[in-house]
């Protein structure tokens, strides 16, 4: 089974729900992004974003932490229901990423996938590449990221 | 916000920030993916090795998050940032393998100066990480805002 045919361009996915403590952003912050806005709640106040607020990259780890389960779940059902699961490699990379608003401190970010498209590899035969729309959204309806990434799969 | 070394001034086209050199050592590559890409590849050196990947290598969100780092302690860190909209385009193209160290680049793309936040800029990079094989194992390119040392005259200002 091809990934294009289990999820039809069009149809949106939701992956799961993250909760982003202000002590998951700072252990994160504190390895990868320790802008004083992602490590620091008093300093946070002077900058434009006005609060202590997750590293972008954080946001996106975790849409990669929800897809993943989501994914790991969707292989299991359809192995239970005698079906082919698509067989998924690497990610070779993303495009048109925006942060589109400040993941704070409390926030709930609810994650989805929408493949757009898929194409043949031409220097791999029998190996396609998937593309994808990447969205998450506050617990106010508030878009926060998107981006759309690639997919590897073998046929 | 005294001692900082570059605003948007300094960011000038063509100009190169080094990326201080990281080694990526097998046991971060285990812990980020277990908290947020635990794909086989990511977890053991002998899922790595029947993978298409080689080895025991980084999640690519792995990958970008280190480049930020490295970003940070290269140049960000003494920059006048107020962070970054985006990214246009980030390529993960080679494994990023465990015990390899990287290094890179920043290098100013084009800079305007932005109407709509007063002493603000917009600079845009391209960023290009390299393994100690010489490999070119990350490339992308972004726009950061960082303030202007000092405001320019409104006949200067660009759109």
């Amino acid at each position: 089974m091809r990934l294009i045919e289990l999820s039809p361009p069009g149809r949106k996915v939701v992956t799961g729900t993250l909760l982003f403590t202000a002590k998951d952003i700072v252990r994160f912050a504190r390895k990868y992004d320790p802008q004083p806005f992602h490590v620091d709640p008093e300093a946070a106040r002077s900058y434009v974003f006005g609060g202590l607020c997750a590293s972008g990259w954080h946001t996106c780890a975790g849409w990669m932490k929800t897809y993943i389960a989501y994914w790991d779940a969707e292989v299991a059902r359809l192995a239970s229901e005698n079906l082919v699961p698509p067989k998924l490699g690497p990610s070779a990379g993303f495009k048109k990423l925006q942060w589109l608003k400040p993941v704070y401190a409390g926030d709930s970010i609810t994650y989805s996938v929408e493949v757009t498209g898929s194409r043949p590899l031409m220097s791999r035969p029998g190996t396609f590449i998937n593309t994808t729309v990447n969205d998450g959204v506050n617990q106010n309806g508030e878009a926060v990221m998107r981006y759309e990434g690639t997919i590897l799969e073998f046929a | 916000m005294a001692g900082l070394s570059y605003f948007f001034e300094d960011f000038t086209p063509g100009r190169s920030f080094p990326l201080p050199q990281r080694l990526v050592p097998a046991e971060e590559i285990v812990e980020f993916a277990a908290e947020f890409d635990p794909q086989p590849m990511h977890l053991s050196e002998e899922a790595g090795r029947a993978s298409i990947l080689g080895g025991l290598s980084a999640s690519g969100w792995h990958t970008s998050s280190i480049f930020m780092r490295m970003m940070f302690d290269g140049w960000l860190s003494a920059s006048a940032s107020e962070g970054s909209p985006g990214v246009e385009f980030m390529e993960w193209r080679k494994p990023v393998l465990a015990g390899d160290t990287l290094s890179g680049r920043s290098t100013v793309i084009e800079s305007r100066i932005l109407r709509s936040k007063p002493g603000i800029g917009m600079v845009k990079f391209l960023h290009e990480v390299e393994n100690h094989r010489g490999d070119l194992v990350m490339r992308g390119e972004n726009p950061i805002m960082i303030r202007l040392r000092s405001p320019a005259p409104a006949q200067e200002r660009q759109a």
